[in-house]
């Protein structure tokens, strides 16, 4: 929850939400980019750029080489692959009908 | 100039690095000798963030250390500190037949008094894990019958992420979304650590992500008033060794300052927009209570008047009663860094990760929990 995960801008899904798809080794969620949007500049500018996403906002932006160092550190000590699995949405529950008794 | 492991960088620093990692610790060592520190009269430094805390213990960093430094694990895991009179009306509003509740993993198996959400999970309440506040929105979205509260937490980290998730819900105009709020603030609780009679610091490991979001001035009281270094650090094993030895560094000239080890990540200023945010959405509550600590004045906040539509707590009747801690459980004298968890008579007896009887047992950034599963450290010491 505290640790977050590097990963990177690849789209803007909603310019007037704030609402970009960011790239985590592979996997693909929109991140709310509103703490890493400045404003006045174009959300354009951010495309390409990594940045540290936290429960599904982006939260910092980070220069590659670090993002790539910190990726390969979280896969090594093997906090890496929760850390995905729950940006993925993975061991949640879908929303289903019926779901409650 | 105060190292040549300059702080955030040069960007492809070895994090992870070997030989820079033996340096530190030799270079550790010899400042602990320096100083005249022992393993019986140690250099005493609070890191106050869970994660450092499990960084600390995952990576076995007390254990490469020399003697003559003593890690104290402060009150930053969230979900530790969470007392349970507020997991009693988190399942309350729970087992309300109308309400989805929403919220992260890592708080499902926090004891309550009757029960834990895991528990009111199993006997029938509508309780969902999602990643992300922006889930809780999107679920309140495709059940617009339903009452939809995602079960806040956390420290400045998480805080942005609510309030933006409650202003946005505001302009989106989804109704039945609404914001339990347990989150709490880290410089009151910094501030009562630091006044704790008894209590011994010479320094603190300063938590990397609350920081990227405050910013450095905060804490600036930390050095002023108390004299005592601060020193921001990342979680690499490198990023800790690091911030322990610029640490002893300020310890041995006689300085208190708060210093940044993470400057790729923490700007001196924190993130403005995550801080207006806060500011916008949230206000100081008088105090909050504490599993463990009791209660700190103004140490948490609750859901400004502006949006009070969007705040389960005034939607629903909570209680919040005072629920004293099991009895036998000393997770507030381990918080305090007063016990350590092996020293606790109901560790790895009756207390472990997968019954839990204090909270510092259910995360894994909780210090029993990450003694537990990585193994006590130099147990001999005390």
């Amino acid at each position: 929850m505290c640790l977050g995960i590097p990963g990177r801008i690849v789209a803007i899904s909603d310019a007037d939400a704030l609402l970009a798809t960011v790239d985590v080794s592979g996997v693909r969620r929109d991140v709310d980019i509103t703490c890493v949007a400045t404003p006045g500049e174009p959300l354009e500018d951010l495309l390409g750029r990594w940045t540290l996403v936290h429960v599904g906002f982006a939260m910092s932006l980070i220069d590659e080489a670090e993002a790539q160092a910190t990726l390969a550190i979280l896969a090594e000590i093997g906090e890496a692959e929760a850390e995905i699995a729950a940006f993925a949405g993975q061991g949640q529950e879908q929303d289903h009908a019926g779901a409650a008794p | 100039m105060t190292t040549r492991f300059t702080p955030g960088g040069p960007v492809t620093a070895p994090f992870h690095d070997r030989d820079t990692g033996r340096r530190l610790i030799e270079r550790i060592g010899d400042k602990l000798r320096a100083l005249g520190a022992t393993e019986r009269d140690p250099i005493r430094l609070m890191e106050i963030c869970g994660g450092h805390t499990h960084a600390i213990f995952r990576h076995g960093l007390a254990g490469v250390l020399p003697p003559g430094v003593e890690f104290l694990h402060g009150p930053g895991c969230p979900v530790c500190v969470l007392p349970m009179g507020r997991i009693d009306d988190c399942v309350a509003i729970a087992e309300d037949p109308r309400v989805i509740l929403a919220t992260f993993g890592d708080a499902m198996r926090v004891p309550g008094s009757r029960k834990s959400l895991m528990q009111a999970k199993a006997d029938g309440a509508d309780i969902r894990m999602v990643y992300s506040p922006l889930d809780a929105l999107a679920l309140a979205r495709r059940n617009p019958d339903r009452e939809v509260v995602f079960f806040g937490l956390g420290f400045e980290t998480t805080m942005p992420s609510t309030a933006l998730t409650v202003l946005r819900a505001e302009r989106e105009g989804i109704a039945n979304f609404s914001l339990f709020c347990n989150h709490i603030t880290i410089i009151p609780t910094i501030r009562a650590v630091l006044d704790s009679p008894g209590m011994r610091i010479d320094g603190f490991i300063g938590p990397g992500h609350v920081s990227m979001v405050i910013g450095l001035k905060p804490y600036r009281f930390i050095a002023s008033h108390y004299n005592r270094p601060l020193v921001v650090a990342g979680f690499e094993p490198l990023d800790v060794l690091q911030s322990v030895w610029m640490l002893l560094e300020q310890i041995g000239r006689g300085t208190a300052a708060i210093e940044n080890q993470y400057s790729r990540i923490v700007p001196e200023d924190g993130n403005p927009q995550a801080q207006a945010a806060i500011e916008a959405v949230f206000e100081t509550r008088a105090f909050f209570e504490w599993r463990g600590l009791g209660s700190i004045d103004e140490s948490g906040v609750a859901v400004r008047e502006r949006y009070a539509r969007f705040d389960a707590e005034r939607r629903f009747a909570v209680e919040s009663p005072a629920v004293a801690d099991p009895a036998g459980c000393q997770c507030g004298d381990v918080l305090k860094g007063g016990l350590k968890p092996w020293q606790c008579a109901l560790f790895g007896g009756a207390c472990t990760p997968e019954t839990p009887i204090g909270a510092l047992m259910v995360s894994s950034e909780g210090a029993c929990a990450a003694y537990h599963q990585y193994g006590g450290l130099r147990k001999g010491a005390a």
